[in-house]
């Protein structure tokens, strides 16, 4: 049975909204296929705007792995503004795909891509849109199978009640696997209708069914434990790894879009994982252990990606690229091969060193040259060693100082608000930091033409971290502190005017506290933000602060638990915490002791360069690094076209 | 440098793609397709392409133009196949020809004719409302400039319109009853768009289409005095092969 376009009815009420060509699909790299011909259908969905979700890198490799598959089909879509809503709704259009705008209700597959947690009204307003009921125990076999991924799906306890399944981890094998047991039980006559399917996919030990599970809670709030509520799944559900990234060389084919998006430039992984360590950072504890793609594969994958796309800029992404084995050779191989191109390299600088800002140098021969960020995270020595930032003061504004010689006129330092044991001369510091940069870069250079601008982010403490049991600073403190910085920053008339201050209020991050954390019950909050017509909570345009606080005051009382006690509260050792069942490998032992350690102040090697410290992830999932060096170069062997 | 002007067609969906996007799309074409494009001088060298006036977003087009400089020959026939492939299908580039040394495409586009089908309205009810507006002698119409809200006449520039068919014909999409327009309007400023037009049509005689109206841009050139646009790469077209002038 074919499943007909949504596009004459939409077509109707494009002329009528704001940005009408993000929902027309059209870019290059899109697929359509046949819809009779797919055996299994996936709609892949990043929940938030087109120009946000379309770069996004897990949907793109996602979506060209499952389109390889002769007999899979899968297609895009991404969350509607409310302008579209809204006529969607007076017009019974339901929510499409951009590819061949098939209504996202008749696919066998809804993969969500969470890479925040603010996504989650979003991925309601979608589920409403294509007709699936918002609870995933109405769903029939009529209706797609809800799996959520990326970071957040780590702790997806307060989607739950929503989705039907989450993956924790690289998504790579894991679709494929998904797909080969939903094209058997298909095949099979779709035998036990949907709870049968959802057991199979629970039984592979890396897909995690929320429904059977049982959460039971104790008297004052707490969890007491999380149960298999049948024999036949596992008691704890593992994260995915993928390992040799260069047999997963993808984005082959990135998608161009024709509208405009935050970024637009082919991404290439240069690694996975990170062991710095920052105590702070969800991605790097989760993505454990480092694995590098090799230098050839790089530059093979740069290659054809600028020949597929047009694209005049390339990014080497990873957590921490300047960390790569071989990233020198990476940066002058390319910079050569590039050379007198108008091809543009870029590297998202954030190590507080020299090196970085050779490699920029590197990039930026040909002419262009992007921003330079350092992210010290901490404003005073003795809260870095907190998070576990290594960057002494000297250190810092030596490298700041070397990038204004070298001819930066304006450098980016981010720092954090909020973290454990914090106090306002922390924060403080920071102004003292930003001050003695640009006097040193001043005298360095002999010109008061050098800016900096810090930009300061809420911590927001996030599960599998060591951070996962300490308690977040109010709101209140939070902006107290940012006022108190910016006076402090402008007590300096002359530097302060040197200095860009940019800063989000803590409100957001403490929303983000609640369902970064959050239970079960978190869920009920969650659905009646969303019915109050909370959207978009990743912009601040969208947000409201009063609706979340509105809406936990009405439902978490009723289960004797609130905001504060999921935001602000610490929690203690013994305590469940709401993703215990969910494994990424770290041992929670060590967690602790990496917890205990932050607070006396004593930092964590990394493992890449000293011996492992037992974090427990490669003996818990059976990896190991994979890192260089190869000793291979990139040579220039074919002169790329020159477009100059 | 070589010249070489370009007609292209903005058809279907990707009618909604605006001019800042359609202008990145054509870049990434241009080196997608190799096309040895010339560069400004300057810090930041710009490829260089020059648009002529643009369809308003939404509104389709068969008659786009724009004008690229080479830094080496090359063969039109070969940059409008090379280009038009590297483009999503629905961005077409319909013909390409070397630009005839002195002359400047802007001088040989002073007017464009759009076709505007009006899904939902008798052609009676638009035939009527095109009388009303034609014996007007200003229609006034308010609409949001980049220099604020502006209040202007769209009937002066507008040179030819006429209801052209009965037949319930292209809405295949409604399966409703479909009047057509047709217009010809002369560059003015502010510009008179298909949409001002309607909006004079709605000041006249009240008319509001049921569903949005659906405007393709025709053809674009110099309006002569029998009132018809002539093609402004007429001019540049050459039976003599590239390189034996
Ligand atoms: C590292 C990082 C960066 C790095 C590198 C990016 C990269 N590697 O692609 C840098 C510094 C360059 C960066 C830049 C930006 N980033 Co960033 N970034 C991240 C971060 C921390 C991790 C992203 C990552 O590693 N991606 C690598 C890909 C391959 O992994 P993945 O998407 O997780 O997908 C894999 C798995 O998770 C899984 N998976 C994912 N989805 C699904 C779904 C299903 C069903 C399944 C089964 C599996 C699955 O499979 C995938 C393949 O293995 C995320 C936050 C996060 N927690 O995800 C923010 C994040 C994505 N960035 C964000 C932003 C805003 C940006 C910038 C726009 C910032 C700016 N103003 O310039 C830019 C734009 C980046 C771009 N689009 O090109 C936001 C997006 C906000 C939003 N509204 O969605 C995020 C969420 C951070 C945040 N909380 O604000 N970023
Ligand atoms: S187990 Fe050891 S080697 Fe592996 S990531 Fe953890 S600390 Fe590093």
């Amino acid at each position: 049975m074919s499943v007909p376009s949504v596009f004459p009815q939409l077509e109707q009420l494009l002329p009528r909204i704001s940005k009408p060509i993000q929902y027309v699909g059209g870019e290059l790299g899109a697929v359509v296929k046949d819809w009779d011909s797919a055996t299994v259908r996936w709609a892949l969905m990043y929940p938030d705007a087109y120009e946000v979700g379309l770069p996004n890198q897990g949907v793109q490799i996602l979506y060209e792995v499952l389109n390889e598959l002769p007999d899979v089909l899968a297609e895009r879509t991404y969350a509607v503004w409310p302008d579209l809503e809204r006529l969607m709704r007076e017009h019974g259009v339901p929510q499409f795909t951009v590819d061949a705008h098939r209504p996202v209700g008749a696919f066998d597959l809804l993969g969500v891509s969470f890479a925040t947690e603010l996504g989650y009204t979003n991925l309601l307003t979608a589920l409403d849109l294509a007709g699936i009921p918002l609870e995933a125990r109405d769903r029939t076999t009529d209706h797609p199978v809800v799996v959520a991924g990326g970071h957040a799906a780590f702790n997806p306890e307060p989607i739950a009640d929503f989705v039907d399944a989450a993956v924790l981890g690289d998504g790579e094998e894991a679709v494929l696997e998904i797909t080969g047991i939903v094209r058997a039980w298909k095949a099979e006559g779709s035998p036990g209708g949907r709870d049968e399917l959802l057991l199979r996919l629970a039984r592979t030990e890396s897909v995690y069914v929320p429904r059977f599970y049982d959460v039971d809670y104790l008297p004052d709030g707490r969890i007491q434990r999380v149960v298999p509520n049948r024999a036949d799944v596992p008691f704890r559900v593992h994260k995915r790894t993928t390992m040799n990234l260069d047999e997963w060389p993808y984005p082959k084919r990135p998608l161009v879009p024709l509208a405009e998006t935050v970024h637009e430039r082919y991404a290439v992984e240069i690694f996975r994982g990170c062991t710095r360590g920052c105590r702070f950072c969800q991605a790097g504890m989760i993505t454990r252990p480092v694995r590098e793609r090799s230098i050839t594969t790089v530059g093979q994958m740069v290659k054809e990606g600028l020949e597929f796309s047009g694209f005049s800029e390339v990014g080497l992404l990873s957590l921490s690229s300047a960390d790569h084995s071989e990233i020198g050779d990476i940066c002058s191989g390319l910079a050569d091969q590039y050379q007198g191109t108008n091809v543009s390299l870029s590297l998202p600088s954030t190590r507080v060193d020299a090196f970085n800002i050779t490699l920029a140098q590197e990039l930026s021969r040909n002419g262009r040259r992007t921003g330079l960020t350092f992210a010290p995270e901490g404003g005073s020595e003795r809260i870095r060693k907190v998070i576990n930032k290594m960057v002494s003061e000297e250190d810092l504004i030596r490298t700041v100082v070397t990038a204004y010689s070298n001819g930066w006129r304006q450098v980016k330092l981010y720092f954090m608000c909020g973290l454990p044991t914090e106090t306002d001369e922390d924060v403080l510091q920071i102004a003292r930091l930003a001050h003695e940069v640009i006097r040193a870069g001043r005298a360095a250079t002999g010109s008061k033409d050098i800016r900096c601008t810090v930009s300061i982010g809420g911590f927001v403490p996030k599960p599998h971290t060591p951070f996962q049991w300490a308690s977040m600073c109010s709101p209140e403190v939070i902006d107290d502190r940012l006022r108190k910085l910016k006076a402090e920053i402008n007590s300096d008339r002359s530097l302060g005017r040197a200095i860009g201050f940019r800063y989000h209020d803590g409100e957001p991050s403490l929303i983000e506290g609640l369902l970064s954390r959050g239970d079960r019950r978190v869920g009920a909050v969650i659905r009646r933000v969303w019915e109050e017509g909370g959207r978009f909570d990743g912009w601040s345009e969208h947000f409201s602060y009063q609706r979340w606080v509105d809406a936990a005051a009405a439902v978490l009382p009723g289960f004797g638990v609130d905001l504060d006690w999921y935001t602000t509260r610490e929690r203690d050792e013994t305590e469940v915490l709401p993703w215990d069942h969910l494994d990424s490998g770290l041992d929670k032992d060590w967690l602790w002791q990496d917890w205990q350690d932050s607070l006396s102040e004593y930092e964590q090697d990394d493992c890449r360069w000293t011996p492992c410290f037992d974090c427990g992830v490669c003996p818990a999932m059976d990896t190991e690094i994979q890192i260089g060096p190869t000793g291979r170069k990139l040579l220039p062997l074919t002169p790329v076209t020159s477009a100059r | 440098m070589q010249r070489i002007r370009i007609r292209y067609a903005k058809r279907g969906p990707l009618r909604f793609t605006s001019h800042r996007d359609f202008a990145r799309a054509f870049e990434r074409a241009v080196r997608r397709a190799g096309v040895p494009i010339a560069f400004s001088q300057g810090f930041t060298p710009h490829p260089k392409i020059s648009y002529a006036s643009a369809a308003p977003t939404g509104v389709a087009s068969e008659a786009e133009y724009l004008e690229i400089g080479l830094q080496a020959t090359a063969d039109p026939v070969a940059v409008r196949a090379s280009l038009d492939a590297a483009l999503s299908p629905g961005l077409d580039v319909v013909e390409a020809v070397e630009a005839r040394p002195g002359t400047s495409l802007a001088d040989r586009i002073d007017a464009s004719a759009w076709r505007i089908e009006l899904p939902g309205v008798k052609p009676d009810t638009l035939g009527q409302a095109v009388a009303a507006f034609t014996a007007a002698g200003e229609v006034l119409v308010e609409r949001l400039t980049k220099q604020g809200r502006r209040t202007f006449d769209t009937r002066g520039a507008v040179a030819a319109i006429s209801v052209i068919s009965e037949s319930a014909a292209p809405s295949e999409v409604t399966g409703i009853p479909c009047a057509i327009l047709d217009l010809v309007v002369r560059q003015v400023t502010p510009s008179v768009r298909p949409d001002d037009v309607l909006a004079g049509l709605r000041v006249v005689a009240d008319l509001e289409p049921p569903v949005p109206p659906r405007a393709t841009r025709l053809a674009q050139g110099t309006l002569t005095a029998q009132g018809a646009i002539v093609d402004p790469l007429e001019a540049d077209r050459d039976e003599t092969p590239i390189g034996e002038r």
